[in-house]
């Protein structure tokens, strides 16, 4: 088990750098003047120009950029913005937001999904199942915008049960209705999942020996059952959490969330390349840590899989 | 749906499991091929039936739009700004005075070619990353297998995001905006048929006949082109399927951002964007390209969800 995180964690290392050199060298090596409108109707001076290109490296060739990049990234060093505020401080205001979102949707998407996942899988072909069926073919057709924009307008504006828009402050009370909108999609994957896997689960020997024995059917379920049937989905939920925290641009935008979507967003309309370059490293990071420990968690849940 | 690399981590596509126990089970004259087997299966099925109609209708929409309209889509005449539906415009006006029927007639064609254009590419560099990566094995595979992680790495919308914002400026015309959106798309979603097809070779390398087939001593083009290559192809087309009306919705999501498509170009991404500022007032705005836009997807999804279960033998 310790050599295969290990060998994972090697593993990890060429795609993390491929990954955040491919968007240091989009956002920063490729045409376009940084500085054009930094200093009002002015062409800015060069005096100023000339320092800042010195502060950003950006005189020297992408690869030394690049390079220097990441050396500061590994002391923690985020770069800074032109402004000269940290990036790692905007990302440390606005990264528990959007991880709280991400957090809400993910609860939302794996208690809905996974109760309707089950109930339909142990009776398919009912008349329940194929109202969640075609309800999943639903979430999955409408794209996220147009069920976040309808649950604002109706729920926010027509029959003002929440606020159309979040606090700054975003409780987790105010985030339900965006967290629902954000793990929509996912829902509809997760319900599916948990369907099939029980409805293949529910023939096998263990289940049929477990009946035989004598035990309740809510304990067959509950244990024998969901246990086996559990771990496909969890795969799943963890790999969302990266993607759920990756796609809430949306989501922010339309409820006003103040969290990395929005800040990423706006960084990108400014050109402010350093912002840009610290949240999606930081995304790939965090994508890549959920993928391997799912894949470690996917071991201890399943005995019968054993890594080396 | 917003997100094609999803699709890979739900993998619905990546569950059909190998083609050849379908052959076994053929009619019982004389046995039946796995793509003959599944049409004939298919046939029967409603959720096939309804979604190929609607697809249909989709494409002589998308093929014809002059047939459904008489209006000039993008004729605007501000006298009649955002007018709700009536007798002449049955879906009213958007805030220019352009008649929103004909922008969502003239939009089907805009958005399908985009979905059929970024599935297409998606398909082919995925499909022949991924045949390579299991035929040759090794540091091959290991190779293109990590270069496919470093793409998947990177979050759709925010890739997305990043490279157009900083191509958009520099390529012109609705063709070259149009051109970027489908690579774009393609270039952040190839991963997952890479990997689908990477499992299925893997899986067709071991049988017996690519064996024979390279004992026989055929070169390996062959042995990809005659042998594995018609034997991976079903679980790859059926994420295709699928894929096909999420890249329609990526294109809308895109464009709502006001990063995709953008005026002249009609589409239904264009429109919803259009539509968003004026969502409270004028709903219809927004309501009518997404419903299209939904039944667009839902057809293409339903599509998707008859043919993996009429390829999969373990649904029968």
């Amino acid at each position: 088990m310790g050599r295969y995180v290990l060998r994972r964690m090697l593993q990890l290392v060429p795609v993390f750098i491929g990954a955040t050199f491919l968007i240091y060298v989009l956002v920063w090596a490729l045409p376009g003047d940084p500085f054009a409108a930094k200093c009002g109707d002015r062409p800015c001076p060069d005096a100023y120009i000339t320092a800042m290109r010195e502060r950003f490296n950006l005189d020297d060739s992408v690869f030394v950029q690049y390079g220097k990049y990441l050396l500061g990234l590994l002391q923690g060093d985020f770069g800074e913005t032109f402004s000269g505020i940290q990036v790692s401080e905007l990302i440390a205001n606005a990264y528990p937001v959007t991880l709280k979102l991400a957090l809400v949707a993910l609860v939302i998407e794996a208690v809905i999904g996974l109760t309707a996942g089950v109930v339909t899988g142990l009776r398919p072909g009912g008349y329940l199942d194929n109202l969640v069926l075609v309800s999943t073919l639903f979430l999955i057709a409408i794209p996220v915008f147009v069920t976040g924009f309808v649950l604002q307008v109706t729920l926010g504006l027509r029959w003002g049960i929440i606020d159309p828009t979040v606090s700054a402050q975003a409780d987790f009370s105010e985030l339900i209705v965006p967290g629902f909108v954000l793990g929509s999609l996912s829902m509809a994957y997760v319900t599916r999942l948990a369907r099939t896997s029980i409805s293949e689960n529910r023939r096998s020997d263990y289940v049929r020996t477990a009946v035989a024995k004598g035990l309740r059917p809510r304990r067959v379920v509950g244990v024998h059952l969901l246990r086996n049937s559990a771990i496909p989905v969890i795969t799943f939920l963890g790999v969302d959490l990266g993607a759920l925290m990756g796609g809430a641009i949306v989501t922010e935008g339309i409820f006003n969330i103040r969290g990395i979507g929005g800040l990423v967003y706006r960084s990108i309309l400014t050109k402010e390349g350093a912002t840009v370059t610290g949240v999606v490293v930081l995304l790939v990071i965090v994508y890549l840590l959920m993928n391997l420990l799912v894949d470690v968690l996917y071991a201890v849940l399943d005995p019968r899989i054993r890594y080396d | 749906m917003t997100d094609p690399q999803a699709l890979g981590v739900a993998g619905p596509a990546a569950e059909v499991s190998h083609p050849t126990e379908g052959a076994r089970r053929g009619g019982p004259d004389r046995p039946r091929s796995l793509a003959s087997d599944a049409w004939h299966d298919l046939r029967r099925r409603p959720l096939f039936l309804v979604s190929m109609t609607l697809i249909v209708v989709l494409l002589v929409l998308a093929a014809f739009p002059g047939l459904f309209t008489s209006a000039d889509p993008n004729a605007g005449l501000l006298a009649r700004s955002r007018q709700p539906p009536s007798a002449q415009a049955w879906f009213g006006y958007d805030l220019l005075g352009r008649d929103v029927y004909a922008r969502t007639v003239y939009g089907t064609r805009v958005s399908i070619i985009v979905g059929l254009l970024a599935t297409t590419f998606t398909v082919l560099i995925g499909a022949t990353m991924g045949i390579l990566a299991g035929f040759y094995g090794g540091w091959v595979d290991g190779m293109l297998s990590r270069v496919a992680d470093v793409f998947f790495g990177l979050p759709f919308v925010l890739g997305a995001i990043v490279v157009l914002s900083t191509f958009r400026e520099s390529v012109g015309g609705a063709a070259g905006i149009t051109t970027l959106v489908v690579l774009t798309m393609s270039a952040l979603s190839w991963p997952v048929a890479m990997r689908i097809m990477r499992s299925a070779a893997i899986a067709a390398r071991q049988q017996d006949y690519v064996r024979a087939a390279r004992g026989l001593g055929a070169s390996p083009f062959r042995v990809i082109w005659r042998h594995m290559l018609p034997n991976c192809l079903a679980p790859v087309l059926v994420y295709a399927t699928i894929a096909l009306g999420a890249f329609i919705g990526a294109e809308a999501t895109l464009s709502f951002l006001g990063i995709g498509l953008r005026d002249p170009v009609v589409s239904w991404g264009v429109m919803i964007s259009e539509a968003r500022d004026y969502i409270r007032v004028s709903p219809y705005l927004l309501a009518f390209p997404a419903a299209f836009l939904a039944v667009t997807v839902l057809a293409f999804v339903m599509l998707g969800d008859a043919v993996r279960e009429a390829f999969d033998p373990k649904g029968r």
